[in-house]
């Protein structure tokens, strides 16, 4: 049960933010600006490093939906969503491109402590062909995403475990971004469950 | 020396505030919002929070200007600043921001941490739905605000005096002037 009275029904992050629209709006202008739009690192690369430091939070709201938007800019293909899963348990290994696991490392080291980024983390970043608003990029996503996932689990929102509701998520936001969003409009995953047990 | 080119002379989040404008104008409406927005809170208490989580991450930068503008918004308390960072369970502070300092250190440590207990001891003080989820709110956006002032090895002053000035601006001035733009401006 959340901590405070939040709309039943709504998962995560969108409890919260129809529970308090004027911080909604500078947290979404703040997540389009981030993770969408043009950019030298793609909108697919800024969601897996959304994804993957929401992974070392553990914060399961966080990691599935902005996993499921990383697949979905790749192309929402199973394969994609296996890639995804890959890079969360072990992105050395996964095809993912040299920078962006050197960009990956340095998202890492902020999940920790700004303080645990290092001059050789910087080095290999920028010896993969990294710039310097890259590097920026990535530790404000990593450390914007230390705090989304501390605003979604410290109220202790609902976090459902259904893959289809996430699926739903991605491909609305890997189409639609997160500002001007009906986030009080129900999933559709959600409606059609409680139509089928009759809620 | 910075991870990444910034201005010189500008201090902690000014520096990479300068070089990535579309970023920093949605980060200033946030903290804007967060610390002097209306609310029942007093912007003294919430730039507390504040202060005590980014001491919490140890972040210079950010507890001694937060520190600053507390301690002015306080009336020029200083003291008090510093009584809250060593132990705030003895300060001269409410019952109720005591819970929620409680709260917020619970948040710092990673947001599982904030237990059905800690919020009932808010609300035995009196604390509300709004002033639990800002409390949540503005100790996870200052673990966000630390971790780029240190991700990015900014330089950071580390003579309390050198932010009294900046406290000032900020207690009067808040966080989206017009003029934030200027090179070493304060926070």
């Amino acid at each position: 049960m959340a901590h405070i009275a939040l709309t039943e029904g709504l998962p995560g992050i969108r409890g919260p933010m129809v529970f308090s629209p004027e911080t909604t709006k500078p947290l979404c202008d703040l997540v389009q600006v981030l993770l969408t739009g043009p950019h030298t690192l793609t909108e697919a690369e800024r969601e897996m490093i959304a994804t993957y430091v929401s992974s070392q939070n553990d914060c399961f709201y966080c990691e599935s939906c902005h996993g499921s938007t990383a697949a979905q800019h790749l192309g929402g293909s199973d394969t994609d969503y296996d890639l995804i899963h890959r890079i969360k348990q072990n992105y050395e290994a996964t095809p993912i491109s040299s920078k962006l696991k050197a960009l990956l490392g340095i998202a890492g080291k902020v999940q920790k402590s700004g303080k645990f980024v290092t001059a050789e983390d910087v080095a290999r970043a920028r010896q993969e062909g990294a710039t310097d608003k890259e590097i920026h990029d990535t530790v404000l996503i990593a450390a914007a995403f230390c705090m989304f996932n501390r605003y979604v689990d410290g109220l202790a929102t609902w976090q459902p475990r259904d893959a289809e509701i996430y699926r739903e998520i991605g491909m609305q936001t890997a189409k639609l971004g997160y500002v001007g969003r009906d986030y009080k409009k129900p999933l559709q995953a959600i409606a059609g469950k409680e139509k089928k047990v009759g809620v | 020396m910075g991870h990444i080119q910034v201005p010189e002379g500008a201090p902690g989040i000014l520096g990479p505030m300068a070089v990535s404008r579309e970023t920093t104008k949605a980060l200033r409406e946030l903290a804007d919002v967060l610390l002097c927005g209306q609310n029942t809170l007093t912007p003294a208490e919430r730039e507390m929070i504040a202060t005590y989580v980014s001491s919490k991450n140890e972040c210079c930068f950010c507890q001694l200007s937060h520190g600053a503008a507390a301690a002015e918004r306080f009336g020029g308390n200083y003291d008090l600043v510093d009584q809250v960072k060593k132990n705030y369970a003895i300060a001269e502070i409410s019952g109720k921001l005591k819970s929620l300092l409680a709260i917020a250190g619970k948040v710092h440590q990673g947001s599982k941490h904030v237990t059905p207990d800690d919020v009932a001891c808010a609300r035995q003080q009196g604390a509300t739905d709004k002033e639990i989820y800002d409390t949540v709110l503005i100790a996870a956006a200052f673990c966000m605000f630390n971790r780029c002032v240190d991700g990015l090895d900014t330089w950071q002053p580390s003579n309390p005096d050198d932010y009294r000035e900046m406290g000032k601006i900020m207690a009067r001035e808040g966080y989206l002037r017009p003029d934030w733009e200027k090179k070493g401006e304060a926070a």
